[in-house]
């Protein structure tokens, strides 16, 4: 996907549950929050475990970042689209191997290409001195 | 535990009793009034939400000075004391205001129905007025550049910064799964669209009233985000809808033929976001409404093929087929098949469905078109009637925290 220039991507909103995420990404290392108790993943990111309802269990784990694409959308008008992502772009939801599902975007595929079940891998996007971003690349073989 | 949960059990036993419930059968929709539905009102929302409040409560008989109750979304962009000041409301004693967009439709008038009934309030007015045409479109994505420089909430954060920040979009993700999981024909959609199509030109107030679509015509509409076309879409309207609610006792004294409210409920399941709660063990369905469908049959005392009428809550085609298959009235992925050829949701079928031509194509009044909609059928007078309409089923918006009525003659 391609950007246009001049428009700024909306960034993430931070706080305390998903700081510790964005920053990894920032290091270009892709983590998830899991139980350490229940051995659970879970996405989004929040302050106790759902499962255990323990208040101090929850740790970041790192994830090799391979799944597959799970759904996905194409934009194939600027109607409903953003206007920073040139037309056409699609949008995938990737269900990791720990289980949890994530939205991006993926890099060097055209949208007519992108296909439920496709393997993937997560890789990282520097946009400009503030922001990197995760997105998948097909998986070969 | 939590995971239990996940895969959708309903604990009756854990729920107060439908003997229990006070608002069942206790309280009624009593006055509905509206605007014109246009795409470009000429007017503001305050203005168009006094007038509508006006004309709902002269339909139900009573006066400004009877109201003492007001109920509205948070996504209202009137303010309720401007509202109070404009109509001169002189006795308001009960307010709230409920989250989630189009999911608080039919929590308001459980709210109402509520404060009713535990004697908080006598009559409660719920109202929505929007300039959603001509004013700012919630559903578009290009609004956000120059306004916001990061995503609007914390779960957003994950969605907006990769172009994923259309309620258009977030639904897509869901029908494209569901229509992989199921191998639904492209071809097989849209009769949905053309039957409300059908119902808002016999409707004189709907905004498509003038403009036929055939089936045809729906294939060829073009693709918006792809697997969602043009014609999956709801029409984005300027106006206002307004409700009185009372107790069924009093009910009986005033003008109309009251809608009693046989059912009211609300769910917000686990893993719950606002339109993208991909995290849960399947995508293929809307837990939300799956579980406010359980507690309205359990409460009401009655199942699927006891309700006449439905009105479902359709901002994309899309998702009134999914509460088709969430609310019992198919089995899952035959949803689209129920509704082929559109002969069993026309108003002579065996589930009628959206009979003012719903959020497609009447109105997009966020739900609130849909239960005034629910009261006619009731009353007998809606453009299209349901020859002995005795149950209607009303819900609010898919996909959020969602609510829904069964209303009864």
């Amino acid at each position: 996907m391609e950007y246009v220039p001049g428009i700024p991507i909306l960034k993430p909103s931070l706080d305390a549950d998903n700081r510790p995420f964005w920053e990894a990404v920032r290091r270009h290392e892709f983590v998830l929050q899991k139980c350490g108790s229940c051995d659970r993943y879970f996405q989004p990111p929040r302050p106790m475990c759902p499962e255990c309802r323990s208040m101090d269990t929850m740790e970041w784990v790192p994830s090799a970042g391979r799944g597959q694409v799970y759904s996905f959308v194409n934009f194939t008008t600027d109607r409903m689209a953003y206007p920073a992502m040139k037309i056409p772009y699609s949008v995938v939801l990737v269900e990791l191997e720990e289980g949890v599902r994530m939205i991006s975007n993926m890099l060097d595929l055209e949208p007519d290409d992108v296909q439920i079940g496709m393997p993937v891998e997560v890789a990282f996007d520097d946009l400009d001195e503030d922001l990197t971003l995760f997105k998948f690349k097909k998986l070969e073989g | 535990m939590l995971s239990e949960y996940l895969e959708r059990r309903y604990r009756p036993e854990r729920r107060p009793s439908p003997e229990a419930n006070l608002v069942r059968d206790n309280t009624a929709i009593v006055g509905i009034g509206q605007t014109e539905f246009s795409r470009n009102s000429g007017r503001d929302e305050l203005d168009m939400a006094c007038e509508a409040i006006k004309n709902a409560v002269a339909d139900a008989g009573l006066a400004i000075e009877d109201i003492d109750g007001l109920e509205a979304f948070t996504l209202e962009r009137t303010s309720m004391p401007a509202i109070v000041s404009a109509l001169g409301i002189p006795n308001l004693r009960f307010t709230s205001e409920i989250s989630f967009g189009g999911g608080a439709s039919g929590a308001n008038v459980l709210h109402a129905a509520a404060a009713v009934a535990t004697g908080v309030a006598n009559h409660v007015v719920c109202y929505r007025s929007l300039n959603e045409a001509s004013g700012h479109r919630y559903g578009r994505g290009d609004g956000y550049v120059g306004y916001l420089s990061e995503a609007p909430t914390l779960h957003y954060g994950y969605y907006f910064p990769f172009g994923f920040l259309t309620p258009l979009a977030w639904a897509g993700m869901y029908a494209k799964r569901w229509m992989h999981e199921y191998g639904i024909d492209p071809d097989q959609l849209g009769w949905y669209s053309v039957v409300l199509r059908e119902n808002a030109l016999r409707n004189p107030k709907a905004v498509f009233n003038d403009r036929p679509m055939t089936h045809a015509d729906y294939l060829e509409s073009p693709m918006i985000v792809e697997p969602l076309r043009l014609f999956d879409c709801c029409v984005d309207t300027d106006g206002a809808v307004a409700l009185v609610i009372t107790s069924a006792e009093r009910a009986k004294d005033l003008k109309q033929t009251p809608a009693y409210i046989l059912a009211a409920a609300q769910s917000c399941p686990p893993e719950q976001e606002i339109q993208t709660s991909y995290n849960r063990p399947v995508m293929s369905g809307l837990p939300e409404t799956w579980y406010m469908g359980q507690e309205l049959f359990r409460v009401a005392g009655v199942g699927p093929a006891d309700i006449d009428v439905a009105q479902l809550y359709d901002p994309f085609s899309f998702g009134a087929l999914l509460q088709l298959e969430e609310l019992g009235f198919c089995e899952r992925g035959e949803s689209a098949a129920f509704c082929e050829g559109g002969d069993r949701i026309r108003p002579d079928g065996q589930l009628p469905l959206n009979t003012s031509g719903g959020l497609l194509s009447e109105a997009y009044i966020h739900g609130y078109n849909l239960i005034a909609e629910g009261v006619r059928q009731i009353r007998g007078t809606s453009t299209s009637q349901v020859e002995g309409a005795e149950l209607v089923l009303a819900t609010g918006g898919p996909g959020v925290p969602t609510s829904g009525l069964i209303l009864r003659r």
